[in-house]
């Protein structure tokens, strides 16, 4: 889970990262209000998952509480690259003499953890390591061993940190390794981290990224979460514990396995290359939804009402492989599911498209046919079960 | 032959009194695995019936290895406590630690890999897999016996699903070995491990390589194909129409920008001299084309 700006603060806060005093408004009052609390010049700024946040305006300077309370106006409900801020956050402005670049990140490749320094920080990073690699320094971090001050130091020196600001900044690093172990973080990043006119060092932004499997032994971590921003089918799917996103096609996905679901989605884009959605584009899929190893009627019934809920799907493909479960108990989840949902009062009328294979395949097909349901067809191969939800959904325009 | 895990492997199953501990014992041993002993702290003395006799349980991995000479050890233990049982294989000296359990901490996951790394006595497979099977011969984790049968293919999958797909759809031809890596950012052991192990076992003739989106494990297996494995390799990568910044079910699958993609690793694959099939139907038939020649 991407963490916004003022989350990442209140981690770092946590840990003794030192900052600004600041704090997040929903409304023109409640930034106003902020503002009057820290008093003198502020900074409003947009508080939205994606970068390039200044270039749309959505950082301001404000002299004042009332001036506060303008720019706080003009960045709430405006759109950042498709993100709507509903939030800003109002924080102490800062004097900057030199800005540098501190994270630590999970290193997949080496299958450890990185540290990266920069004493060139305030830009893009990626800009950074590739038109400059030599001023950032990469240290790789012992996923054992971990940070202490031997390592702290190294990495600091790799970097080139100036000799007056050395030692905080290794306490800064300490503070941050720290804060990464101790909440599941995969990526802490502190950009620019700011050297003041006065001396002091300071993180001015930040990005965190909390590591949702570790959710278990963090139900703080919950308050994190933003569920005015997501979507409303991805979350009455969590609601019901389903492994779903939404996307923007017009074939509805279920399937066993996030692998064969993957592909499920890629087969039927394919599939769905020629075929005209009615909008000038192609029939794509329209969501991921994995129901995992088993397969109960109460699983399938609750995936396929979400899909099934959601107004752009004009056929449904669900793709089985019996493994564990066998294709025969898959069959009777469907049958069932589908009693269940007609039983709750809803009328099916988008064609399902079933492919069943693996164990037990030839029962599990016995058992649909039997079942008679006019709006179900079975298909024998994915890719050509792929092409027949495809045609279908062309054929709904 | 076959690679990592054969006829005269002995299983611990830790977690076996639970119920995906039991259940999945009992599957393997139907499937021809054998099973020495199980692990479940506090239930030692205890047994468990695994469908073919009873299997022992112990408290602790080292007494099961001390009275059992079990090789092998198969997690199923809840994520909160997995990152324990992992370091106790590794303290026991288990020489083949297949972690199955989904949704552990990368944290732990880094740190069990690292601690496993400096012992330089166990190789572990996974987190988030479905093991391995060398059938005909042994079944360590979640794999279905019964989909498919012995043969010269070696079969390396981040998915679990897909690798059931494949076994299924060349199961005439049968599998030396098949591996389950898993589908998490840091995981155990990679396409490289298992690329090179296939290459050295004198009864693969020709190597399936499944991979998805995320991170860069493909370019680099790509990379390795081309400079050490003269074998006959048929790809296959899930995720092209995976959109950008979603994590796609497995918590390592995720596009990063311009990184991870698919296309990108399917022109790497295919610059090693791959076959890359577009679904894993057309991949299983390359691999079928290629057998037959």
């Amino acid at each position: 889970m991407d963490l916004m700006e003022y989350q990442a603060k209140q981690i770092f806060a946590h840990y003794d990262v030192p900052g600004l005093p600041g704090d997040v408004a929903e409304t023109v009052e409640e930034a106003r209000a902020i503002a009057d609390r820290i008093g003198g010049q502020v900074v409003v700024k947009a508080q939205v998952k994606t970068g390039g946040r200044g270039k749309a305006g959505g950082v301001k300077l404000a002299a004042d509480a009332a001036e506060t309370a303008e720019r706080a106006g003009a960045i709430l409900g405006m759109d950042i690259k498709g993100h709507t801020v509903h939030r800003v956050l109002v924080t102490q402005a800062s004097d900057i003499a030199e800005e540098y670049y501190f994270s630590y990140l999970l290193d997949r490749a080496n299958r450890s953890f990185l540290a990266m320094a920069s004493v060139e920080g305030g830009m893009d990073i990626e800009e950074v390591a590739r038109t400059k690699p030599e001023a950032l320094a990469r240290v790789p971090v012992d996923a054992v061993r971990g940070v202490d001050e031997d390592k702290a130091r190294e990495i600091v020196a790799a970097a080139g940190f100036p000799v007056e600001v050395f030692d905080e900044v290794v306490d800064v690093a300490m503070k941050l390794w720290s804060a990464f172990v101790a909440e599941d973080a995969t990526l802490i990043e502190v950009n620019p981290l700011v050297r003041t006119p006065e001396g002091e060092i300071l993180a001015l932004d930040g990005k965190v990224s909390l590591d949702e499997n570790a959710d278990f032994r963090h139900p703080d971590h919950e308050r994190f979460a933003d569920v005015r921003d997501a979507d409303p089918l991805e979350l009455a799917a969590k609601n019901k514990g389903l492994n779903y996103m939404k996307l923007d096609g017009e074939v509805g996905v279920i399937g066993n396995g996030a692998g064969l679901v993957m592909s499920t989605l890629d087969v039927v884009a394919y599939a769905g290359e020629d075929l005209d959605n009615g909008s000038g584009g192609s029939i794509k899929p329209a969501n991921f939804l994995d129901i995992g190893g088993g397969a109960s009627a109460d699983v399938m019934a609750d995936s396929l009402e979400i899909i099934l809920g959601d107004p752009s799907v004009r056929s449904v493909f669900v793709n089985v492989f019996g493994g564990i479960t066998a294709c025969d108990e898959v069959a009777n989840g469907i049958v069932q599911a589908l009693e269940m949902l007609k039983a709750k009062g809803e009328s099916i009328t988008k064609p399902i498209v079933v492919r069943l294979d693996g164990n037990n395949a030839a029962d599990g097909r016995r058992i649909l046919d039997e079942a008679e349901h006019d709006i179900v067809e079975l298909v024998d191969t994915m890719d050509g079960a792929a092409r027949r939800a495809a045609e279908l959904a062309a054929q709904g325009v | 032959m076959s690679i990592f895990l054969t006829r005269d492997s002995r299983i611990l199953v830790q977690g076996i009194t639970g119920s995906e501990g039991t259940k999945h014992t009992r599957r393997m041993v139907a499937s021809g695995a054998n099973i020495v002993a199980g692990c479940t702290p506090g239930k030692g003395g205890h047994s468990v019936d695994g469908g073919a006799g009873s299997i022992p349980v112990f408290s602790t991995v080292a007494e099961a290895v001390q009275d059992t000479s079990a090789d092998v050890s198969v997690v199923f233990v809840p994520p909160r406590f997995a990152k324990a049982a992992v370091l106790e294989s590794i303290d026991a000296g288990v020489p083949l630690c297949v972690v199955i359990t989904e949704g552990i901490p990368v944290h732990d996951t880094a740190s069990f890999y690292q601690y496993a790394v400096d012992s330089a006595s166990t190789r572990i497979v996974g987190p988030n897999c479905p093991g391995l099977i060398s059938p005909g011969q042994s079944n360590a984790g979640i794999i279905p016996g019964d989909i498919t049968r012995p043969g010269r293919i070696g079969l390396v999958s981040k998915s679990g699903t897909l690798t059931y797909q494949m076994m299924y759809e060349l199961q005439d031809i049968g599998f030396s070995t098949a591996v389950g890596i898993g589908g998490d950012p840091v995981i155990g052991t990679t396409h490289i491990d298992c690329l090179a192990a296939f290459q050295a076992d004198p009864d693969t003739d020709a190597i399936v390589m499944i991979g998805e989106i995320g991170g860069d494990a493909e370019e680099r297996a790509a990379e390795y194909i081309t400079a050490n494995i003269t074998k006959p390799v048929v790809g296959y990568v899930a995720g092209f129409t995976a959109p950008e910044g979603k994590t796609m079910g497995h918590a390592g699958a995720i596009v990063s920008g311009s990184s991870g993609t698919a296309v990108a690793k399917q022109k790497a694959l295919e610059r090693a001299g791959v076959k890359v099939g577009r679904s894993p139907s057309e991949a299983a038939r390359l691999m079928r084309e290629l057998m037959a020649t």
